[in-house]
Parts: structure tokens; sequence; C-alpha cells
């Protein structure tokens, strides 16, 4: 007998086809950054996948995340991952509201006890009992600490909800924390930047429902498939970069000609991030390609981490080493560069086995 | 025949000779009756010089098909026998997925098990209608 909730029967019944749907598959492996011979793989699991009941909770926040996630560049495909998910309580996109939202919530979180995939945007203030921000009367503070209980795991999006954000940065007139500062007993996942990559966003929930575990995360809790790189290894501007060509102030001929602007205080060298391949706005760019450098909005603290425009302290700690490498193989530096590069993406690789829940 | 071509490229970071010898050693094992195989171009750090280069050095062969299932797709057989180049779009044109499949056919082009059996239902459905109904 079919199982008519299963996402088998709903696409179906939406007119789309098996082709389309493994062409979907394709596309997810390549966001995942998965082998992409496992779309067929994904395809089995995601067909079988039982839909999860999520719950998103905004705390002290701009709702750009939200915002981020609504705009990104593919919504049929998008769209279907939310096909995928039971989203039960946002209050920003749900059509309940007062009373009627706050009890949505509740029954989910009741219903789903022990099994609810909690995300979350905003940091959360603790000074002064967390009166600094409520909804419903109720502080983020107690809000979290209630919803984290029966959470299967937490997804912490934006910088905000990962490592405290703006409303962390000097003089942090609330207590601002990151979620991961209050819950030590369930897995989290930092998915960074303010906003982060819609697309980031889509490819973890799609990990979950594929695989019904995590990512592997790196040492911030990030999932590494994104966050393994740096902007900078990745940016198209690396090679004036290798030939020491550098824009010195936004209107030089080095900026016209589309130099780097690592002088100009990008912070692509030390950002860890997916815009310079995944980009943003449907593909057309992403900052550097707009001729600004990289805030380092993906990283811990970067709104206190010192001016925008003053270029990084020393140069990237690489540059020693690839001097080395290019002395021994008496290679160009560049080609070095290309070659630590690949070694690199091949750790990355390695290293992207997948962690279960219960691993966390 | 090999058309040698000099492409003045500042860009290049020196990925497109791993790729093309990455290319060449899977289309090998392809050729002597081994597995088919995917590289995913979206993976790789390769300036937008150097992907043209790679556009400009596979070409294109005998084969084009076009698939339309949730955006286009193009399905383009390199200058390479079995080497083929697999770009999907979504609806609004962005690429999704970049793909070169080293195989007789790629995947994504096989009628699915899932989808003749829908179809099958509905010939029936059509086959067994009153005559009436046909008018």
């Amino acid at each position: 007998m079919a199982d008519h909730d299963s996402l088998e029967h709903r696409l179906a019944e939406q007119g789309i086809s098996r082709r389309a749907f493994l062409k979907f598959c394709a596309a997810m492996a390549s966001l995942m950054a998965l082998p992409p011979g496992s779309a067929v793989a994904i395809a089995a699991a995601l067909a079988k996948a039982k839909r999860p009941s999520v719950i998103w909770l905004s705390f002290q926040e701009c709702t750009g995340c939200t915002e981020s996630l609504t705009r990104s560049h593919s919504p049929t495909l998008e769209s279907l991952i939310f096909d995928m998910i039971s989203l039960d309580y946002h209050h920003t996109l749900q059509a309940a509201s007062g009373f009627a939202a706050e009890k949505s919530r509740d029954d989910a979180m009741q219903a789903y006890y022990g099994k609810y995939l909690l995300l979350v945007d905003g940091s959360i203030p603790t000074k002064d009992g967390g009166v600094y921000s409520t909804i419903a009367g109720r502080s983020n503070l107690d809000l979290l600490h209630e919803a984290a209980k029966g959470a299967a795991a937490i997804v912490a999006v934006g910088t905000c909800a990962a490592f405290g954000g703006i409303p962390m940065a000097k003089p942090n007139p609330t207590g601002a924390v990151a979620v991961s500062d209050l819950i030590k007993d369930k897995p989290i996942i930092n998915i960074s930047g303010c906003p982060p990559i819609p697309a980031v966003i889509t490819g973890v929930l799609a990990h979950y429902l594929t695989f019904g575990e995590l990512p592997a995360l790196d040492e911030l809790g990030r999932p590494k498939a994104f966050y393994g790189e740096t902007i900078h290894d990745h940016c198209y501007r690396r090679p004036f970069y290798d030939q020491g060509k550098f824009a010195k102030t936004f209107d030089d001929e080095g900026a016209r000609n589309g130099w780097c602007l690592y002088e100009l205080g990008c912070k692509g060298p030390t950002t860890h991030n997916a815009c310079a391949t995944t980009k943003w706005n449907g593909g057309a760019g992403f900052p550097i390609e707009a001729g600004h450098g990289c805030l380092g909005c993906s990283e811990p603290n970067f709104w206190d981490a010192g001016s925008f425009y003053a270029p990084l302290p020393a140069p990237s700690a690489d540059v020693t080493t690839i001097a080395e490498v290019a002395a021994v193989t008496g290679a160009a530096a560049a080609v070095a560069l290309s070659a630590l590069d690949r070694a690199k993406k091949k750790r990355a690789q390695q290293a992207h086995e997948k962690l279960t829940v219960k691993d966390l | 025949m090999i058309i040698n071509v000099e492409v003045a490229d500042p860009y290049s970071v020196g990925n497109i000779a791993a790729i093309l010898s990455e290319i060449a050693s899977r289309l090998g094992t392809l050729a002597d009756g081994g597995e088919t195989s995917l590289i995913d171009l979206k993976s790789l750090p390769l300036s937008s010089g150097e992907y043209e280069h790679l556009r400009f050095t596979l070409g294109r062969g005998e084969v084009t098909a076009s698939l339309d299932a949730i955006g286009m797709s193009e399905i383009v057989e390199t200058q390479f026998s079995g080497v083929w180049w697999i770009t999907h779009y979504n609806d609004q044109g962005d690429i999704v997925a970049d793909l070169i499949e080293i195989a007789t056919i790629p995947n994504i082009l096989l009628s699915q098990p899932e989808d003749m059996r829908t179809g099958l239902a509905l010939l029936h459905a059509i086959i067994s209608r009153p005559a009436s109904s046909h008018d």
C-alpha cells in the first residue's frame, strides 16, 4: 500500500516526475557538497523520509535571516524542501496569531517531544532576567530553555544565534549570548552569516532529512561542507593576491582593474563561508564581486574585530607555507597555492564523514 | 584531429590541466568497460576565465538534449564521446547543478520506472474510456 504521506506520493500529486525529482536530488548533492553520484541514494532516502516537525523561534534579531531564506533564488527547488518539513511555528511566517499561535507551538512540542528540530535566529538577552526581549510576556531565555528540552537538535540560524552577533557587540547592553552559551546538552549546528546563505540553510535541512542526522561540523559547530574553506580560498580575485596586485583605494586603477581588496580591509582570508562559490542574489555575485571587501560576518565577534577597512594585521599564515612549498618543488607560487588548495579540499572531503545525532 | 588554441588567460590558477587529466582517467575506465562517474564543477575553484576555457576545450559533440523539469536542463555530449556536460537550471534560469558525466548515456535521460508506471496507468485509463467520450 502506498504511503500517502511519503514525499514520493506528494510529489506525484503535484505532477512532479521522478526524473524531475532526480534532478532536484542532483542539485541537492551539489549544494551539500556530497559526491555527485549520491543523487540516486539521496532520492531513495528522501522518498522514504518522514516529515519532521520544525519549530522556529526568533529572538533578538532583525528578521534578515528569514528574509534571506524566503527570498532564496531557487524557490521551486527550495519550496520542495519546505514540502518535506512541517513548519509548526514561525511567528513571522505563520497565519495564526495571539494565543492560537502560541498554542500551535505548545501542541507541536508536546506531540513531537524528543523529535522536533528547533531552529533559532537571534541572540538571547540574559541581563536583568532576560527582560529585554519577550514574546507573549515570556522571556526569550525561558522560551529557549523550554523548547530546547524536547528538541532532537538545534539549528542556530545566523551569526546572532550562532555567536551572539550584533546584539552581543560592545557594550552589549542586554547581556546577549549565543544559543550554545545556554544549551549544553543538545546537538547544536551553527549556520552563521549576517544573514546566512539561504542555500546553506536548506542544504542543512536537506542533509538532516536525507540522512536523519546532522552533517559533519567544524570546531565552531558549522557544517564543514559550507564553512570548510575561506572566502579567500575560492575568491576569483585570488590570482591578484598571489601576484601582489592590490587596490589601495576604492577608486584607484587597481580597484577599476578588479585587483585584490586585501589592503582595503577584506576579511576573506579569515572568513569561512561559501559566498565565493554559492554566491548571492540568484548567483549574481557576492560582496567582493561588487567591489567591497568581505566583512567576515560568519565569524564570531565580527562586529568588534576592528575596522572593516583596516587590513588584516598579517598576511594569511598560509603564505609562508606556500613559499616553502614553492621553494621545494620549484613550482610557481600560484601553482603551489593551487596544489595546497586541492590537498586541503581533499582533506575536507575525507573529513566529510557524517555524524549521527547520537554521536553529538 | 587536435586543434591547438592559444588562450591568453591571466586568470588561470592551473586547475584546467588537473580537471582534464581527471576526465581522461575516468573516460579510460569507462572505455575499458568500467563504471560511469560524475564531476561536480560547482565544487571546484574555477575562475570565470578557467570555466570558459574548460567549455571551449571540451567543446560540443554530436548530441544535445534538453530536459524540461522544474526548470530547463542542457545535456551536451562534448567533442569527446562519452564525456557529457550537464547543466541543470531552475525556473529562474539560475544554474543549480553543473556536472561532467562520464557515461555512455547520462542517467538523467533514462526513463524512470515510476514515471513509466504513471504513464501506463494513464494510457490504460484512456484505452478503457467509453467510445462516446472520444468525440
